[in-house]
């Protein structure tokens, strides 16, 4: 691992989309999201943050130290990285009760809540419940799960035996630095954390902050109506009669050009130990995140220009505000609607970009 | 001591009323807490204590409401992660957009018996030579010339744009642009908009950290202005 960065980033990021919805409202029945009053499009730091989280989960395939905590459902063996045994910190006693023989075939196709589990030990096997496993939980787990009546009283029984301790302030620290070493996404965004603790249990603070994407230019949303040529039930296909014809709805922008803008601080940095391969992951991260986030409802998404202001210092050299003010964005043409990334010009310090130089790192000194 | 005052602005804020927290809907202007937490962002050290004054209401109460996936659970280091199809919830904010505001701050210098123990320590490797010459010896020194080292340090910081972390307008997705306005300029006048915003947030009392109170305290918007109490008065309800 290297060190923690030193200096202060802040950067823009700009994207664009081409026939597709970049980031659907729950609220609008899916439709891409709009700032009503203004008719620009949003796209909001949760979305991109998950991107760079898959991102991340796809090139390094979930190995520690670049493991992500929060996953979509992808195919991962539940491998439990237990930190804290790990660490030899014992969270109180966990019980273990060994499983009468004719119990053990029952066992097959339960699935544990967390903090339980099923050992096969030397002399037979057990059933152990660790100490901080969420009582409440599994209660209401025992209620809804089918197995017979004498292996539900030797869980409530286990159960009833597990003493949970609460860590000392140290061993949280610990379990905290734990979580960081381990986790990418943790490492960069930051994390609510509960260590079962004080109620007041603290929480990580990333040194990577994001702001929503906001498009460039008002944009409009398509709706298109299209046909499925079979239906999903016997029931649908004898109503219409052998027709089987769905109709779905898909609504897209013609095209957006989006900016979002970004804050990487280095003190926070240094508590959570984000370090420079860090930042480089996640600079590849932002360039590369929708090369790998194809989808019908997508549709063309790309990295357009990435620009990355670099402080020499830790506290920065110029406010944030002034150094995305550096970064101007026009139309060519402007009585004509913007249908490609060619329609816009990147003015960077008032001199024209080039579209095909899609990284630039400049220096955070105010030019004078 | 002088106060302060810091123009704020940004696209969309969030500064969430404590009762409704789960859909979050955002208060009608900026907390005292808030505000402080941007004083902070810029500067705070444990022998100082960020007091707001007075807060500027200088662009229209505008709002819009958006809806995001969110995630149900806290980190625990037990497990390997969190699926994000299997605690999913989808939750609504109402928030301010386009809000400006000028926040008139000060510090109060903490005597040494009362200062709380900095947790995580700035490394050595980030301090700037300039204020590393400035660093104040703490306990030895008389109160008011740390009072003069800070207030110069904040200053620095504020006019040249630097902070220890990017600013922001109650939750971190939303970057507060922060310039520092000089007091002896004419600033232009504040909204037009007088009204009782009611019982509101103050900030917290963190004096048993293990325990955070809530303080609330009843402003009135008199014209753009709210004259904010200070922590100690009788208009601050624990």
């Amino acid at each position: 691992m290297s060190d923690p960065i030193k200096e202060r980033y802040d950067f823009v990021l700009v994207f664009d989309v081409q026939d597709g919805n970049p980031n659907g409202d729950p609220d609008a029945g899916n439709l891409p999201r709009l700032d009503p009053e203004t008719g620009r499009g949003l796209v909001t730091d949760v979305c991109l943050k998950r991107k760079v989280r898959n991102f991340v989960q796809l090139v390094k395939e979930g190995k520690t130290p670049f493991a992500i905590y929060v996953k979509e459902k992808a195919v991962l063996g539940k491998a439990h990285v237990e930190a804290f045994k790990a660490l030899n910190i014992v969270t109180g006693q966990a019980s273990k009760k060994p499983i009468p023989a004719n119990l053990v075939e029952s066992l097959d196709g339960i699935d544990w809540p967390e903090g339980l589990s099923v050992v096969e030990g030397d002399d037979g096997t057990d059933l152990v419940v660790e100490a901080d496993a969420d009582k409440k939980l599994v209660k209401e787990w025992l209620k809804e799960v089918d197995c017979p009546k004498p292996l539900k009283e030797l869980i409530k029984k286990a159960l009833d035996e597990a003493k949970p301790r609460k860590p000392t302030a140290a061993e949280t620290e610990r379990g905290r630095t734990k979580m960081c070493q381990d986790f990418y996404d943790i490492r960069t965004f930051g994390a609510v954390m509960s260590l079962k603790s004080a109620p007041n249990c603290g929480q990580v603070r990333g040194p990577v902050q994001m702001t929503f994407a906001r498009s460039v230019d008002p944009v409009i949303v398509q709706e298109h109506s299209i046909t499925r040529m079979a239906v999903a039930t016997e029931a649908e296909a004898e109503k219409q009669s052998g027709d089987n014809r769905t109709m779905g709805r898909k609504n897209t922008i013609p095209y957006g050009l989006y900016v979002a803008h970004g804050f990487v601080s280095p003190h926070l940095a240094a508590q959570t130990g984000f370090s420079q391969d860090d930042l480089k992951l996640l600079w590849e991260a932002l360039l590369n995140m929708f090369e790998h986030d194809r989808s019908a409802a997508r549709g063309l998404m790309a990295t357009r220009k990435l620009v990355i202001f670099k402080h020499d210092t830790a506290l920065g050299d110029a406010p944030a505000h002034r150094l995305f003010e550096r970064v101007k964005i026009e139309k060519k043409v402007a009585e004509r609607p913007a249908r490609s990334f060619d329609d816009y010009r990147i003015l960077i310090d008032g001199q024209e970009s080039p579209s095909s130089q899609i990284r630039l790192d400049l220096s955070a000194k105010m030019p004078a | 001591m002088k106060g302060f005052c810091l123009e704020v602005s940004g696209p969309f804020a969030c500064f969430t009323r404590p009762e409704m927290k789960v859909e979050r809907v955002s208060y009608d202007v900026i907390t005292p807490s808030a505000a402080r937490a941007i004083f902070d962002a810029i500067l705070w050290k444990p022998a100082i204590r960020w007091v707001i004054t007075r807060i500027e209401v200088l662009a229209p109460i505008q709002w819009i409401s958006v809806r995001r996936n969110e995630v149900a659970k806290t980190a625990i280091p037990r497990s390997t992660g969190i699926f994000i199809e299997d605690d999913r919830q989808q939750r609504a904010a109402l928030l301010l957009r386009d809000v400006r505001y000028r926040l008139h701050g000060r510090f109060e210098v903490l005597p040494a018996d009362r200062r709380p123990k900095a947790c995580n320590p700035v490394p050595d490797s980030l301090i700037e030579p300039e204020e590393q010459k400035a660093e104040p010896d703490l306990p030895s020194l008389p109160l008011a010339q740390v009072e003069a080292k800070y207030a110069a340090m904040f200053e620095r910081r504020a006019r040249l744009g630097k902070h220890f972390h990017q600013p922001y307008l109650g939750c971190r997705e939303f970057a507060a642009d922060v310039r520092l306005v000089d007091a002896s300029t004419r600033q232009p006048p504040p909204v037009d908009d007088s009204r009782e915003l009611g019982w509101m947030l103050y900030d917290l009392d963190f004096s048993d950290p293990a325990d955070p109170r809530p303080m609330f305290y009843r402003p009135s918007m008199k014209s753009g202005v709210i004259e904010v109490p200070h922590p100690e008065s009788p208009e601050i309800r624990r």
